[in-house]
């Protein structure tokens, strides 16, 4: 159950955006596609929901078979990275679209709206044009519309791309929230980890038109299976012959069997976090490694740039040699 | 994202690009080449003779005068009204915005009757006085070339404002707080944004121009070799049964009007038919 | 007398609405304006101002006696009948032009956009002409209307053509993609999307190019001239009427009917500007 895709691949011209994909999306959870832009997740995305056909394999949802179905037969809430707002219709009106189509008799329309507004949030704005409402107001309207049809699964192509950092922020807690009350099979499309981490039940790395990894957040964070998943995931560095992330490094001002010593030559604070560049003294790795200590540390260590430290990766970090 | 470009081609795709090329290929494309196959009947005949005919080289010269004036007048007023419209703020802007389109519903003929009124030499509300001062307007070049500025009047503007508004006026700001002066920002930020539109506009000008017949008709008054313009030569030549001059002089100025428009669009950079 | 250009550029117009008004006047753009406002009103305001007055000069009997002339009469109902025809026909094969146009990809695209403008940049009487070579008296096909009132038609239909096409096209391809794929998605067949999703968005741009299409038809002259033939009750239209009347020195009736023609382009205007309201509304 959920949605089975078998074997699909796509061509545009010479440029392969999909090669040979098989996925199962778990029913009833919210999965994160996770991916540099270019990579075919949007594409995978759209030929789930019949938006784009595949030039082989099967897409099954929830049991159905829907390779050969058309978008409107597939039953998909679809939301779009800029919204795609029908401009001429009031809230209510887009959000009642989809009924319509259905031939939902008035009072029902008119009570799901009402309930599905409410949802969103956007109650008091229900007579207001697209034009009349904010990018995020407008992203919460397309939801609404996009679950009014009582979707299968809902499919979200970059739902906060166009959204400022702020709204992006609140938009995704909230979008965790409603999935925790709404439990349809969702998946969003981002290139954003943090986002992905934050809201997903289950990630897809996607790059290159081929699955990197499947699992949990917490799988592919702590156990990533390549190089591409670990530096895709947050920031890395490279301490010695292994890529490590910047904030599982220990500094320390005294030595010790450390991994590699040298100066810090650069420092940048960001709020309660400093991040340190030390330059090794070891000619063989002699690129700067960043590392990131909070500023209690960096107080309690007297760090300041100069200093001679030495790094060792800490205890439990993840590392991956190469 | 390329894809979103290709739709599936289904039977009503194909179904709909044919009747559009029938349509336009009955309504215009084999018309119009039936005129050039007529022209060239008798290989170079007609045109030899029509170009050797002293009346219709006469108005051939009188309508390239008549259009680059108008033309000319058109271009300084349309860049000048359209940059008032756009940048500046003043009352009853709306008003006149909405009124510079009405030279476009305005029939060729009124126009003609219109300037007859206010310009005639004898009963005209100007005329008289500006006879008096030594300027004959109606039945003369003045006359011609106001009938075909009039007509011709929004083409300019109607092209420009939509691509002054979408530029808008961070860049000449930008000039601006670079030291620019208003001619320099003019000259080396917004005339080279509005550059196409502006060509196209002015091309389209000139096309109308060259065509004009009905206000020209009335207030020129018609007299071969002194105010008789190409067009009204086309008809007489006609209605005269010289026919292979009649078809010579369109297919020339048909062949500037084209010739300039296809120019410009294979010159002009091509829209983005994404919609990004 | 015709729409506010802001109409047919809804995008812009937006834009120009949400960035508030422009700059006030300066001294050398106030000169600016005073000469561009002098110049338009000598050429265009005054004299239609004074063809206006004219109409009305002798007091109303000039008018009436005028537009109850049979002759006259027959002339403004035919021209407002063939122009009414031809804008229908603009509405529906204008859309779809412009549809293929920017739609479709195919070999020789680019040439019918040239195709589209030449009706436009062809001079009037030329049109006449060439309609004459393949509709007239010898022509190819065996059909000829000359003379007749299916010549009118097909006139004004040639010179007509270029104004819905280009004011919906620029709509078009503005027209977002995604938006038609939501309203797939939400279940929306073909034909559903494009009656409430994508003629809603065009109505403007095709009112707009519909208002210019028949303000042109009813006002149409030089091509008629050689093809219709002219003929009193019959192909006559309110143009040549209006020239008759100013050849005979009678330039109060001139004037009446020339105004009669203003207040129908403009009733219609505005009866398209409700009726595309009505439209988009309806979505």
């Amino acid at each position: 159950m959920g949605i089975e895709i078998r074997g699909v691949s796509k061509n545009f011209g010479d440029f392969v955006a999909l090669q040979d994909i098989d996925l199962s999306i778990p029913s009833g959870q919210l999965t994160a596609l996770l991916g540099p832009s270019g990579g075919g997740k949007s594409t995978l995305l759209r030929i789930i929901a019949g938006l784009e056909s595949s030039d082989s394999g099967t897409i099954e949802i929830e049991g159905l078979d829907a390779t050969g179905l058309p978008a409107q037969k597939r039953n998909v809430g679809f939301v779009f990275q800029h919204y795609a707002a029908f401009k001429h219709m009031t809230v209510e009106k887009n959000v009642a679209f989809g009924l319509e189509i259905r031939k939902k008799p008035k009072d029902e329309v008119r009570r799901r709206v009402a309930e599905l507004l409410e949802l969103v949030h956007l109650e008091q704005f229900s007579h207001r044009l697209p034009s009349q409402l904010s990018g995020g107001q407008r992203q919460r309207m397309a939801l609404a519309r996009a679950l009014a049809i009582e979707p299968s699964v809902l499919l979200l192509d970059e739902p906060f791309g166009a959204l400022d950092a702020k709204v992006r922020k609140e938009l995704r807690e909230w979008l965790r929230r409603l999935h925790d009350e709404v439990h349809v099979t969702t998946v969003f499309v981002t290139h954003d980890q943090e986002e992905a981490l934050e809201v997903s039940d289950n990630l897809v790395v996607i790059n290159e038109g081929r699955i990197e990894q499947i699992g949990t957040p917490d799988d592919l964070y702590d156990r990533p299976a390549s190089e591409f998943v670990l530096s895709f995931l947050g920031p890395v560095t490279r301490l010695g012959n292994t890529l490590i992330r910047p904030h599982d490094i220990d500094i320390t001002r005294y030595e010790h069997a450390a991994t590699a010593t040298g100066r810090i030559t650069r420092w940048t604070r960001v709020g309660f976090e400093i991040r340190l560049e030390v330059t090794p003294d070891d000619v063989l790795h002699p690129d700067p490694v960043q590392v990131i200590v909070t500023r209690t540390e960096a107080t309690a260590l007297q760090l300041h740039e100069g200093a001679q430290v030495w790094l060792r990766p800490r205890a439990g970090a993840e590392t991956v040699v190469s | 994202m390329a894809s979103r470009l290709r739709q599936p081609r289904t039977a009503g795709t194909y179904g709909r690009r044919l009747l559009v090329v029938a349509y336009l290929f009955l309504l215009v494309i084999w018309p119009v080449a039936l005129v050039v196959q007529k022209t060239f009947e008798g290989g170079l005949d007609n045109l030899q003779t029509a170009l050797s005919d002293p009346v219709v080289t006469d108005a051939l010269q009188l309508t390239v005068v008549v259009a680059l004036w108008a033309v000319a007048i058109n271009t300084v007023f349309g860049v000048g009204i359209s940059l008032l419209l756009v940048r500046y703020d003043f009352p009853g802007r709306g008003v006149l915005s909405a009124l510079i389109d009405l030279p476009l519903s305005v029939s060729p003929v009124v126009v003609g009757l219109a300037l007859l009124l206010a310009y005639g030499g004898t009963n005209g509300t100007f005329g008289p006085a500006l006879q008096d001062v030594g300027l004959q307007v109606a039945f003369a070049t003045p006359g011609i070339v106001m009938a075909t500025a009039f007509v011709s009047l929004p083409l300019v503007i109607r092209e420009i404002v939509p691509v002054l508004h979408e530029i808008g006026t961070e860049q000449e700001q930008a000039a601006t707080s670079l030291g620019a002066g208003p001619w320099q920002t003019f000259w080396r930020i917004t005339l080279p944004s509005i550059k196409w539109a502006l060509v196209y506009g002015v091309v389209l000008s000139l096309a109308r121009a060259l065509g004009e017949f009905g206000a020209v008709k009335i207030v020129s008054g018609n007299v071969a070799q002194q105010t008789q313009t190409a067009t009204l030569v086309v008809e007489q030549k006609y209605q005269d049964f010289e026919q292979g001059s009649a078809y010579a002089t369109s297919f020339l100025l048909a062949l500037i009007a084209v010739a300039a428009l296809v120019v410009v669009t294979i010159l002009r950079p091509k829209d983005d038919t994404d919609g990004d | 007398m015709t729409v506010d250009s802001s109409s047919l550029a809804p995008g812009t117009a937006r834009r120009r609405r949400a960035r508030g008004t422009g700059a006030p006047l300066t001294r050398s753009s106030g000169i600016g304006l005073g000469i561009a406002l002098t110049w338009f009103s000598l050429l265009v305001l005054i004299p239609l101002c004074l063809v206006v007055i004219q109409s009305v000069d002798g007091g109303w009997t000039t008018f009436r006696e005028t537009l109850t002339n049979p002759q006259t009469a027959a002339a403004l109902r035919l021209t407002v009948t063939q122009a009414l025809i031809v804008t229908v026909i603009n509405v529906v094969m204008g859309t779809l032009i412009a549809w293929v146009l920017v739609r479709d990809e195919f070999w020789g695209k680019r040439l019918l956009e040239v195709v589209i403008d030449i009706p436009f940049a062809l001079p009037t009487i030329v049109a006449g002409l060439v309609l004459l070579s393949l509709y007239g008296p010898d022509s190819p096909l065996g059909v000829n209307v000359a003379n007749t009132e299916r010549s009118v038609f097909l006139a004004l239909l040639f010179v007509t053509l270029p104004f819905v096409v280009r004011t919906v096209q620029p709509v078009l391809m503005e027209l977002d993609r995604d938006v038609e794929e939501a309203a797939a998605s939400l279940g929306a067949s073909r034909f559903t999307t494009l009656r409430r999703i994508i003629l809603p968005s065009l109505a403007p741009a095709i009112t707009a190019g519909a208002a210019l299409s028949f303000a042109r038809g009813i006002s149409e002259y030089g091509s008629l001239v050689l093809l219709s033939g002219n003929l009193p009750l019959k192909t006559e239209v309110a143009s040549v009427r209006i020239l008759t009347y100013i050849e005979n020195g009678n330039e109060a009736a001139a004037a009446s009917v020339a105004t009669i023609l203003l207040l129908v382009a403009l009733a219609a205007i505005v009866l398209l500007q409700v009726v595309s309201k009505w439209v988009a509304r309806r979505g």
